[in-house]
């Protein structure tokens, strides 16, 4: 057979497709500036919020415990300065990671066996919605009752909180394949471990990926709920510290926690929107603008 | 012509054999009969385009074709040669470049990495996209998705094309384009093709025959020789011609049914 030569058309349709690709996007700034972009609004908030609250303070309102943003700073920066604070942070983040990593395989499981066997989708699928709905906080007498006042109930919360939203994010995203693209699979001969690995998996990636960011969400609010009650002798956390500052009144140093485990908590979701957007523009869908 | 090992020689000399199928959808008094009783031979080398009113169950009789729906009664044989199937809208797998996407039927039919690459690289020549090949389907018009489509069912390596209503959904001037692209592989790989179209001048320009089917149930009810010359074109009074005497033909079926 002859070697494959174009076909005579090659002309006009080279024209056409130049005329059809999209004109060429404004170059990408300098990254200094796409930060400044991106972080000024946020900036400009924060500012407001913090007027906000020196007003409150200035204006007396409970002025025997309420401490203004100085002091709160203050306090903040002192414990920066103190190994506590770190090694209650560290304590936290390990059991952050090991609670999450465990709900990650136990929702990836339940939601891949889920999503696979139709009786079990149509039967517990409302119920993991269902488990997601649950405040944090009820799982964490079930787990005193269960492991008692140990890290593992800490764990327990983590994993009750966040595997319920990762399950649900494989299901959703196998509920919503595009019928068309398992028809192409199949004519192209894609069956069983093939198909996962070239149309199933990939096609459910960013619902995954949802799954995974609210998961981590939820599994934070689990962990710091759980550290505030379960309270484990001789270890710091997070969670100690403001109930120790809760127990002495100490406004500023409570709150100069809080905005520790806010910092965490924003940090962790700019990471996982840098992933999903990563995702977002490589298949053409819009940017969150998160 | 080269002969393919692949083909069964007892039934070498159809492409596409079709006999006395029948396909019903549902059970009992909701049931629907979307074909009756089709009969349809295609030849090795022969460009076949399909044509009729809606509820005609064109696409019924390609996925059927494709194997990827059970017939009611009747056979249907392709004599071991390989069927790729092609849809009005690409369907190319968004998360993967154009080159990428070709190269998912090789992958899984196994060919080495290599070899893979080197085949994806022709095809996209082939095609007209080599310059395009690192680009993701959202970022190429929709006439250039339907080529990486149809280099992607060229690597399927089939010896037979079922394409249902592909370029549909293209503005005119692409698809001309298309046509003439879409032929020269025809010629060039001795594809047996299957054409579904709604369009009769580009089932007349295509074809070398035209087989007209009625709507619920589907029916054969005519067949038109197209036996100008190639390339023709979509506009040329011989193409228009024809195509006329079965817009017509067309006409009376589907007024049958306002009756």
């Amino acid at each position: 057979m002859a070697v494959d030569t174009p076909p005579e058309p090659a002309a006009a349709l080279a024209g056409l497709d130049q005329l059809e690709q999209a004109p060429p996007q404004q170059a990408r700034r300098h990254l200094g500036a796409r930060i400044w972009a991106a972080s000024w609004p946020k900036l400009l908030a924060l500012v407001i919020a913090l007027a906000f609250w020196e007003l409150v303070y200035l204006s007396g309102f409970k002025h025997d415990v309420l401490a203004g943003p100085a002091a709160t700073f203050s306090s903040l920066w002192d414990q920066l300065h103190h190994a506590q604070l770190w090694s209650a942070l560290g304590t936290t983040l390990r059991r952050g990671v090991l609670g999450f990593a465990l709900a990650l395989v136990i929702g990836t499981v339940v939601g891949a066996l889920v999503s696979r066997i139709r009786p079990l989708r149509a039967g517990t699928g409302s119920l993991i919605t269902a488990l997601q709905t649950l405040p944090s906080i009820v799982w964490v007498p079930f787990g005193i009752i269960l492991f008692g006042t140990t890290t593992t109930t800490i764990l327990f919360v983590i994993i009750m909180t966040a595997a319920p939203a990762i399950a649900n994010g494989l299901i959703s995203g196998t509920d919503y394949l595009p019928p068309l693209l398992l028809r192409a699979a199949r004519t192209m001969g894609l069956r069983r471990l093939a198909l996962y690995r070239h149309v199933i998996l990939p096609a459910t990636l960013p619902a995954y990926m949802g799954g995974l960011k609210q998961g981590w969400a939820f599994g934070w609010h689990g962990l710091i709920a759980g550290e505030i009650v379960v309270l484990i002798l001789g270890q710091q956390s997070l969670g100690v510290l403001l109930s120790n500052d809760q127990d002495q009144s100490d406004f500023a140093a409570a709150t100069a926690i809080i905005i520790v485990i806010l910092i965490i908590g924003i940090v962790v979701d700019m990471l996982f929107n840098l992933v999903n957007n990563r995702i977002r523009s490589r298949r053409g869908v819009a940017q969150s603008n998160a | 012509m080269t002969t393919d090992p692949r083909v069964d020689e007892t039934t070498a000399t159809a492409a596409i054999q079709i006999s006395d199928v029948s396909k019903t959808f549902g059970r009992g008094d909701t049931a629907l009969l979307a074909l009756d009783r089709i009969s349809l031979s295609v030849a090795p080398g022969e460009f076949v385009c399909l044509i009729g009113a809606s509820g005609c169950g064109k696409s019924t009789l390609l996925n059927l074709i494709a194997g990827l729906d059970t017939l009611t009664s009747g056979e249907i044989s392709t004599g071991g040669r390989r069927v790729a199937l092609m849809f009005q809208e690409s369907a190319l797998f968004p998360w993967l470049t154009a080159a990428r996407n070709v190269e998912v039927p090789l992958q899984a039919a196994g060919v080495p990495r290599a070899e893979r690459r080197q085949r994806v690289a022709d095809l996209l020549d082939l095609v007209q996209l080599s310059a395009f090949a690192d680009k993701r389907p959202h970022e190429l018009s929709g006439g250039m998705r339907q080529r990486v489509a149809l280099a992607r069912s060229l690597a399927q390596d089939a010896d037979v094309l079922l394409m249902d209503e592909p370029f549909g959904a293209l503005d005119a001037m692409t698809r001309d384009l298309l046509h003439e692209v879409l032929e020269g592989i025809w010629r060039r790989r001795h594809l047996s093709i299957v054409f579904v179209t709604h369009e009769v001048r580009e089932a007349v320009r295509l074809g070398d025959r035209v087989v007209l089917l009625s709507s619920r149930p589907g029916r054969v009810i005519g067949e038109f020789d197209v036996e100008f010359a190639r390339p023709r074109g979509m506009d040329s009074p011989d193409t228009v011609g024809l195509a006329i005497k079965i817009k017509d033909r067309l006409r009376e079926e589907i007024m049958r049914h306002g009756r």
